[in-house]
């Protein structure tokens, strides 16, 4: 019987043939993932049970990067929590700050995750190695604890929607704007339990920060993963950073799926989420005019190379408006490196936006940039709900990094499309 | 018993705002549990209470510190139209009572008094005795209810293991 790409992969980490939709499996884990919130709890959790070692030092990856650097007492002990837990369970993968970034841009880099690995972490944006052709998903932290201990994790066997990509994304769209476009489409409860598959023609045209991007915010259409078809950009992308196996499996071509979404990417528009669900989306002609206080580009979204430098190229040689903080944060040491000697942050300073070491920061309201009172961000960021980013009256409008930028210069939401224009 | 209603998409932000979660005691967290929406409720909920909400409850963030706040006001058993897949797996690893019921999210109201049968699948409105059905969860996952969660469950099949 058929099977879809999610399907056979747990399929083959529970060594079953086939596997039904709605059936419940124990499957074997390649990686298990926890940051500086999360961990802790599980580290609890862990601690009850009494085991004696870890499944596999090589197959756990603790990442602080919610609260670090950290700001205050109570998460520097948090930190101290995960990094005693690291040493004295010889975790192979702990990043300490320095060597540290926002894990879901952090894993892919580092070569952690490949195409075919079963992934889980205690952080909703797990889902973001999808991008990869791998199984990952968010889940909390007692499930956290028992794949640390055991290996293994529970999973009732997803349904699927599968969405087919046509056309090629026209300038100034982006990955972000065919996420936003498909949440507003179905709604952030649209693939809630299901896996959504990303295939189609249009693939080839995305980039790989692109497809980052777009399983990145799966979870906020409630999907339990999002997951791209493998292609020859997917295999290079492994190669050159990673040392693992990847395993490449295929949706059959008879799967069934619960749905069929196609989506013509020259079509897609710039696309904003309005306050306070990422699925209220707009596009610029229904968009009137919305001054703000702050512009965040960073996050596990948004906060890739790519995203820094169609960043650089809109900011060179422009200044954020007087009456707007602009916050740029790469996700990763790697990534804020790649910027430096590619002269964006020198353009990001000179144009009057601050460059923050990476962190989660401000995504969730933890640190460098809560908002005020009332006050607006346009963010490229995953999420816009009441006070996430800080006073319950505040407002976040998710774009993307264009979106964001050219906004930041004009002191109100604005499309680059318009911008350039001269409109 | 009390019941708290509250509308669609609780997500895990309002249920437990980030800026609280340098914190992990259970208790201190259920003193900030849906303060962004509601603040009636950390000054109300008491042990054996309800919560009764629509659609995608829970939807966000992984962080268990939403379940754990919720438990810790002394929630026993939240019903709703539907919930977020985390949520839903993080509730039941913690053994905190979650019943999908359209019906009984639909017509439920604060006033109500409630008895919840997990077993045969039945919550029962106590002023005229009507009975909502729902979907007895499987063996495995009531199994997990009844050891109070995942952990000890996993305890329990790792001594068993080791025998
Ligand atoms: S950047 Fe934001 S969404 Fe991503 S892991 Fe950090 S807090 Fe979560």
């Amino acid at each position: 019987m058929s099977m879809t790409m999610t399907q056979k992969i747990l399929a083959a980490h529970c060594q079953k043939a086939h596997l039904t939709a709605g059936e419940f499996v124990h499957v074997d884990l390649d990686m298990v993932l926890g940051n500086d919130i999360t961990a802790p709890v599980a580290i609890d959790s862990y601690d009850q049970m009494a085991v004696k070692k870890v499944f596999d030092t090589s197959k756990i990856a603790l990442v602080p990067d919610h609260f670090t650097p950290n700001k205050d007492i109570e998460t520097a002990n948090l930190a101290i929590k995960m990094r005693q837990f690291a040493k004295q369970n010889q975790i192979e993968n702990y990043f300490e700050i320095g060597q540290m970034g926002i894990e879901h841009a952090l894993l892919p880099e580092k070569g952690l995750v490949v195409a075919g690995d079963v992934v889980i972490g205690a952080d909703s944006h797990t889902c973001t190695y999808g991008a990869l052709g791998a199984f990952s998903t968010g889940i909390g932290s007692t499930d956290m604890a028992v794949g640390m201990a055991t290996g293994k994790c529970w999973f009732k066997v997803p349904t699927a929607i599968k969405v087919v990509l046509t056309g090629q994304l026209k300038d100034w769209s982006s990955g972000k704007d065919v996420i936003l476009h498909l949440i507003g489409l179905i709604g952030v409860d649209g693939a809630r339990y299901q896996s959504l598959e990303f295939t189609g023609e249009g693939l080839n045209s995305l980039t790989m920060d692109d497809r980052f991007t777009i399983a990145n915010m799966a979870i906020e259409a409630g999907a339990k993963n999002g997951i791209f078809e493998v292609d020859e950009k997917t295999k290079a992308y492994i190669e050159a950073h990673s040392k693992k196996e990847a395993i490449v499996y295929s949706a059959d071509s008879d799967a069934e799926y619960t749905r069929v979404i196609e989506i013509n990417l020259s079509e897609i528009e710039p696309t904003v989420a309005f306050p306070h669900l990422p699925e209220n989306t707009k596009t610029f002609k229904d968009i009137p005019e919305i001054s703000i206080d702050q512009v965040i580009v960073g996050s596990c979204t948004n906060g890739r190379f790519d995203d820094l430098k169609v960043t650089a190229e809109i900011l060179k040689g422009q200044k954020v408006h007087p009456n707007v903080r602009m916050i740029i944060i790469p996700a990763t040491q790697k990534i804020y490196l790649d910027a430096l000697k590619a002269g964006y942050i020198e353009i990001f300073i000179n144009a009057g936006a601050v460059v923050s070491t990476p962190t989660c920061g401000p995504c969730l309201g933890g640190h460098m940039g809560i908002l005020g009172k009332n006050e607006r961000a346009v963010a490229t960021t995953n999420r816009n709900f009441v006070g996430r980013m800080g006073h319950k009256s505040s407002e976040i409008y998710l774009s993307s990094p264009a979106v964001a930028t050219v906004s930041a210069i004009q002191g109100k939401l604005s499309s680059p499309r318009l911008f350039y224009k001269g409109e | 018993m009390k019941i708290f209603k509250y509308g669609d998409n609780v997500d895990t932000d309002v249920i437990i705002p980030a800026r609280y979660l340098n914190i992990t005691d259970p208790a201190h967290l259920a003193e900030h549990c849906m303060e962004d929406i509601d603040q009636t409720f950390c000054e109300n909920a008491v042990e054996g209470d309800v919560i009764v909400a629509g659609e995608n409850f829970g939807c966000g963030s992984s962080r268990e510190h939403a379940v754990i706040a919720i438990k810790a006001s002394g929630i026993r058993c939240v019903i709703a139209k539907n919930f977020a897949r985390i949520f839903f797996r993080n509730a039941l690893n913690l053994g905190l009572t979650i019943i999908e019921c359209e019906a009984a999210a639909e017509e439920l109201t604060a006033e109500d008094e409630l008895i919840v049968d997990v077993e045969k699948g039945e919550i029962k409105r106590v002023r005229d005795q009507k009975i909502y059905s729902f979907q007895p969860y499987p063996e495995f996952l009531l199994n997990m209810i009844q050891n109070d969660g995942l952990i000890n469950t996993t305890k329990i099949k790792l001594k068993q293991e080791a025998i």
